[in-house]
């Protein structure tokens, strides 16, 4: 029989216990994140309280860059304002062009009876830092639940895809890069329309993966969004190939691309409005209602219905 | 009669706000933009580490799990990730508080330094499980800037218990 004395000052439970509990929680934690991505609630409760400190910490560079802005000399402004004064006149000739032949597109999808391009729409924003993480590429923007940013938003800049708003906090919301591990974007190349899918490597490069050795891609071939993901609108510039290795031994060819939009940069992102659903043509929706998966009759009869974007 | 190490000095005790106040400054040095900077000690872990070798009783494996949820949602990474890392921090240097006590400040750092790449290399395998790249050498350069911190952080964390009862104007600190 031996049992403890009581303890002479009340301690808590022991270490060894306390080590246990805590740290069960945390890997419960770690793996309903990586598994379930059901934490979400708890991310925006937590960040709710951090939110006021993480904008105390950025006040003295929001206050540095306001103070930089007023200080620099009013002539830097006017030659910026000169040069993009000049800039719109070039290109308002190629807007107004393009305004008309979007409108001659239109009626010529009309008359093909094929479905109208989506209009695209968005709200811009300010990249406010890169997340600390330093093993995934993502930065926080300044918009989030307040400005109606829902996960899954498409993010752009000037010249291409910059990547995906993954998720939602009450005031801000975080940003996967392209160039994040295993982000992928479906995409298709402009010279020839051959299909395929580009994954981020984590070191700021990207990867156009499963083509077969002998596919007909080239240095230097732009990719842009294919749209079939029906996340991303179809024509957005991705990214350009750098380097390809075609070795025997392996079925698929390794094709290296970059980012043609500036990933790593900071500065205003256009995050775009999230594409309306594609509906099914009447006639399968009938069919997936009624729940019979009727034998096609004719094929080429109901390829006619299948509508392109 | 046990044998006086280099801070025999008796300290007035801690007060419970400056423990507070210190961890959430920790915590506004680590959300400051420097991701750029990848040898930027991390901070909280640094003051953790002080706290729960200085004060066990006070702070423990509780503030560091709490501490370690303000950061992953911060840092937009797995969440539990700090967290794990901090609980076991702070588990292993309260546990080891009275030994490390017991040195001079300069090796009081050597004993910090395992400790600080200890929570390194937890969150490098809590994220290498599900696969992410590798960040590089770089990413322990952190501990090692800590621990050279670790000095002047313990002066400047114990000053104010180095404050004497009644106020003498002759007394020189």
């Amino acid at each position: 029989m031996d049992h403890q004395p009581p303890p002479f000052f009340k301690r808590g439970p022991a270490p060894l216990a306390r080590l246990s509990f805590y740290s069960a929680l945390s890997l419960a934690l770690i793996f309903f994140d990586a598994r379930f991505q059901t934490l979400e609630l708890l991310r925006q409760g937590v960040s709710l309280l951090t939110h006021p400190i993480q904008q105390a910490a950025h006040a003295p560079m929001v206050l540095l860059d306001n103070a930089s802005d007023y200080f620099f000399s009013i002539t830097r402004f006017q030659e910026e304002n000169a040069r993009l004064k000049r800039e719109r006149l070039v290109s308002a000739e190629t807007q107004l062009r393009t305004r008309q032949l979007e409108a001659e597109n239109e009626r010529l999808r009309k008359l093909l009876d094929v479905k109208a391009r989506q209009q695209v729409n968005g709200q811009v924003t300010q990249i406010l830092y890169a997340a600390r993480d330093p093993f995934s590429r993502r930065v926080i923007v300044d918009k989030g639940e307040q400005n109606n940013i829902v996960a899954g938003q498409p993010v752009i800049d000037d010249s291409g895809v910059v990547g995906q708003v993954t998720r939602v906090f009450p005031f801000v919301s975080e940003i996967t890069l392209i160039t994040d591990k295993d982000q992928a974007v479906p995409v298709q190349i402009v010279r020839n329309g051959l299909r395929s899918v580009v994954f981020g490597l984590g070191n700021g490069q990207l990867e156009l993966r499963f083509m077969p050795a002998n596919a007909d891609v080239q240095n230097g071939d732009l990719l842009v969004t294919s749209g079939l993901d029906g996340v991303f609108l179809p024509g957005f510039p991705v990214a350009k190939v750098v380097l390809i290795e075609r070795d025997t031994s392996y079925s698929f060819a390794r094709i290296y691309c970059v980012p043609v939009a500036g990933v790593e940069n900071f500065g205003e992102v256009m995050v775009l409005d999230p594409r309306p659903p594609v509906t099914l043509p009447p006639v399968l929706t009938s069919e997936a209602a009624s729940g019979v998966a009727k034998p096609l009759v004719k094929p080429g009869a109901k390829k006619k219905h299948l509508k392109r974007d | 009669m046990q044998p006086t190490f280099s801070s025999s000095r008796i300290l007035q005790p801690v007060r419970p706000w400056f423990i507070v106040l210190s961890l959430l400054a920790a915590l506004l040095l680590n959300y400051l933009p420097t991701s750029a900077w990848m040898w930027m000690p991390d901070w909280v872990a640094l003051l953790l580490v002080f706290w729960s070798i200085r004060e066990p009783r006070r702070v423990g494996m509780g503030s560091g799990f709490i501490l370690g949820l303000a950061m992953d949602v911060a840092d937009a990474s797995l969440l539990g990730q700090h967290a794990l890392a901090y609980v076991l921090l702070t588990y292993v240097a309260s546990s080891l508080s009275r030994r490390i006590l017991w040195f001079p400040v300069g090796q009081q750092a050597l004993h910090v330094l395992p400790l600080l790449l200890m929570v390194q290399i937890v969150q490098l395998g809590v994220r290498a499980m599900p696969g992410v790249e590798f960040p590089g050498l770089n990413y322990f350069i952190g501990p090692f800037v800590a621990t050279a911190l670790w000095l002047p952080l313990t002066v400047v964390l114990l000053l104010p218990q180095y404050q004497p009862v009644e106020r003498d104007a002759n007394r020189p600190i």
